[in-house]
């Protein structure tokens, strides 16, 4: 009997599987991983057009930032960088726990990662709370526009991905058809692309 | 698992499908197929109302200041309404679901050899956000101040200050349609790639795929590397109308010639990402009905890789008078003629597969033709549009009007009446009518060149695209232009009369038409070597697959066809 490959969080797959039929070769790929891969091709080019629409509209303007908008908080977000890539680096190590059949210490460590996650969602929410008391809103101007543009889409795929990895932490202790660290690689996937997009807007946008 | 056992489960699997009640089966169906028709159906009802929209306008062009029958008075603000919904709906709902999703979802399991789509509940997920994707844009229509009526294209400052569009909620409602259509797109887009890729059939090699389910999976890539920079654009367009950002604005120190660019770097691989799927549906059923190779497998797959890549770098052909660089259009100049070289290739080889074939012509085979003649015409027009010094005097006329309609009607509505005549009796098990099929194909061909090839004579005119009523301009009033406008118009009207030929021989065929046999076109891949229409779960047992999909008329052999799961013989 073949029990499904992978079982991914994002993109449950149903299977059908009937013993005799003739099996299909065995893709080296699994299609979780293909299908997050095609995404993160647009995820790319999705962060790709802010970026370009933020220098764009910065060559055009003649003071960056413009006069009157309070400064961006370098040194609390250089923490806050910190603490999202130590959160990626935490999350290679859980897979390599998990690869060598250390599930669940592997899951301690994701549950590590997911609370780093969760310290720089919190600390990027406080620090949006300070800027608008500051005076620094979407319409204050295009830079603060630009500004919670980005970061605020980042933000939003911060919070997506973190919601489906805990779903997956939650997932990988179940008593009954826990998930495999296979069929947790897609999502691993989307959580560095979110960690590696990070400091390319950081330098853009804060520096 | 011993053999009995494996049968028991079989069984059971088998069992367990037939309860589907009605609500599971075609409300909420996991069924590629099932999706597919789905999304078919929903894009020829969306096809209706954008050839509505476009029969009230042209009457209005035709027949200024009149009532239009069955419409009413159409002003300034409604023609510009009804242009600008015509647009979006025949691109977006039109195009995009009958050609990618609603073909795509029906053909790509079934021609590799798969049961279903790699991810059926995310298939599922992504029509239901296409359905509310039409109702956010048909209730964009009923609003206070109308539907939104500032182009397809939707420039800002226009579109986004809605002291300008005078459509506040419109124009806001129209944005979101757009972005919710984007998401629904790409989350079938990921399952097509995939499932064509980890899900086919054992000994399917990728140049056994079916140049139809290759040209689709290019097309969805190509869309998904594309779409990326529009959603962000919409994202901005809308922060814009409804949030006080001012990315578009001039006055706030944003950049209006951003969202061209945004839109455009979206804008032209779509044109690609439409054409593709029609290209793969052209390519199966000229091998079929010339009982032919097709002329360089290879070859087309690697220009429509060509097409692919190149559409990325000629998006500011459609800004040469924006405003940009001059050296820059220099740029995009060379890269727009170039990309002409690939689909001249491809239009050389399908006919070359044609040349000497025993040509058999059926409605499919009518409509493939017809697809490439009236093709070649959009695509030669796009060469005097595509270079810079020209186009700055065709800029926004007529001539863009009918080159791209020259494009996109083959595209759109050749490209779909050529595969459901083709695939109808696999998808209903019964045939379609001939007589009436060809009845329709003439009512539909003739007409649609007599409504476009005069449109050529009035952009050469100087007559200008984005006018409700040419009364108001001496040079365009003349009696010798309006009489080429009441022409077209009638052309349309025809037109549309002949559709109701193919609505009538569609729903009559599809349940008392003569019953289809498993391969009616004695056709090579492998959707038709299962029954019509295929079960739930589609093959019985996983096909094995043995050849390339176009061994027609090969010597040596009696039949002039060769299954792709045929086993060869043993010698």
């Amino acid at each position: 009997m073949k029990t499904p490959s992978s079982q991914s969080v994002l993109l449950a797959a149903s299977e059908l599987s009937l013993p005799s039929q003739p099996q299909r070769a065995k893709s080296p790929v699994s299609s979780g991983v293909v299908g997050m891969l095609i995404f993160i091709v647009t995820e790319v080019m999705f962060f790709g057009a802010l970026i370009s629409a933020y220098l764009v509209i910065r060559a055009g303007l003649d003071e960056w930032p413009p006069w009157g908008q309070p400064r961006l908080p370098v040194e609390t977000t250089a923490i806050n960088t910190l603490a999202l890539l130590v959160s990626g680096l935490l999350m290679l190590y859980s897979r390599k726990l998990m690869q060598k059949d250390k599930v669940s210490e592997g899951r301690k460590w994701l549950g590590f990662s997911i609370l780093l996650g969760t310290f720089f969602l919190i600390s990027q929410g406080y620090e949006w709370v300070e800027l608008i008391k500051y005076g620094l809103t979407v319409s204050s101007s295009v830079y603060g526009g630009l500004f919670y543009l980005i970061i605020g889409a980042h933000g939003l795929h911060i919070i997506g991905t973190l919601a489906f990895l805990t779903y997956a932490w939650k997932r990988l202790g179940a008593p009954v058809n826990p998930l495999t660290p296979e069929g947790l690689l897609p999502v691993q996937l989307l959580w560095y692309f979110v960690v590696c997009v990070w400091p390319v807007l950081y330098v853009l946008v804060y520096l | 698992m011993s053999q009995a056992a494996a049968a028991v489960q079989t069984d059971t699997h088998a069992e367990h499908h037939e309860e589907l009640s009605f609500l599971y089966k075609y409300i909420l169906p996991v069924d590629h197929k099932i999706i597919g028709m789905q999304y078919i159906f929903t894009g020829m009802i969306m096809a209706i109302i954008g050839g509505y929209f476009a029969y009230a306008f042209r009457m209005q062009l035709a027949f200024p200041g009149e009532l239009v029958p069955l419409y009413g008075l159409v002003g300034p603000g409604e023609y510009n309404m009804l242009v600008t919904n015509h647009g979006t709906i025949m691109i977006f709902w039109v195009a995009m679901p009958v050609l990618i999703a609603g073909f795509g979802n029906y053909l790509i399991p079934l021609m590799i050899g798969c049961d279903d789509m790699v991810f059926p509940r995310l298939n599922r997920l992504s029509y239901q956000i296409f359905l509310v994707s039409a109702l956010v844009l048909i209730a964009s229509f009923f609003v206070r101040g109308g539907g939104f009526g500032g182009a397809w294209t939707s420039y800002p400052p226009l579109s986004s200050v809605a002291e300008y569009s005078l459509t506040d909620w419109g124009a806001s409602l129209w944005i979101l349609a757009v972005a919710l259509e984007f998401v629904s797109f790409l989350l079938g887009g990921i399952n097509f790639v995939t499932t064509s890729m980890n899900a086919r059939a054992p000994g399917m090699k990728m140049l056994d795929i079916p140049i139809a389910v290759w040209f689709i999976v290019v097309a969805v890539i190509l869309f998904m590397a594309s779409v990326g920079p529009l959603v962000a654009g919409a994202v901005m367009l809308f922060m814009d109308q409804r949030i006080g950002t001012t990315f578009f604005l001039p006055s706030g120190g944003g950049d209006p010639l951003l969202w061209q660019h945004l839109f455009w770097f979206f804008g032209h691989p779509e044109v690609y990402v439409v054409l593709l799927p029609t290209l793969g549906i052209v390519a199966e059923i000229i091998t079929v009905f010339s009982r032919k190779k097709l002329f360089g497998y290879r070859t087309v797959l690697y220009t429509a890789f060509a097409t692919g890549g190149l559409s990325f770098v000629v998006w500011a052909h459609h800004q040469f008078i924006a405003g940009i660089d001059p050296r820059m259009a220099n740029v995009f100049t060379v890269t727009t003629v170039l990309i002409s070289i690939p689909l001249a290739e491809m239009m050389f080889s399908y006919i070359a597969t044609l040349y000497g074939g025993s040509i058999e012509l059926k409605t499919p085979m009518l409509w493939a033709l017809s697809f490439i003649a009236a093709f070649l015409i959009g695509g030669v027009t796009g060469i005097y549009l595509g270079a810079s010094a020209m186009d700055v005097y065709f800029h926004d006329s007529y001539f863009v009007l009918a080159h791209f309609h020259y494009t996109f009607f083959p595209i759109t509505i050749i490209g779909m009446f050529a595969a459901l005549t083709y695939w109808f009796p696999k998808m209903f098990g019964r045939m379609m009518n001939e007589t009436l099929g060809k009845i329709h194909f003439w009512g539909t061909f003739i007409p649609f060149n007599c409504i476009f090839l005069p449109l050529f004579f009035l952009g050469l005119a100087g007559q200008h695209r984005r006018i409700y009523n040419y009364e108001h301009f001496p040079d365009l009033a003349t009696q010798e232009l309006q009489n080429i406008r009441i022409f077209a118009t009638v052309s349309l009207v025809v037109m549309l009369i002949f559709q109701l030929v193919f609505i009538y021989n569609f729903f009559v065929s599809m349940f008392k038409g003569k019953k289809a046999p498993n391969n009616p076109w004695n056709a090579n891949t492998l959707e038709w070597t299962i029954p019509s229409p295929p079960q739930h779960g589609n093959f019985k047992d996983l096909p094995t697959v043995y050849r390339g999909p176009y061994e027609y008329s090969v010597p040596g052999r009696e039949k002039d066809y060769w299954p792709q799961n045929e086993p060869p013989e043993e010698n």
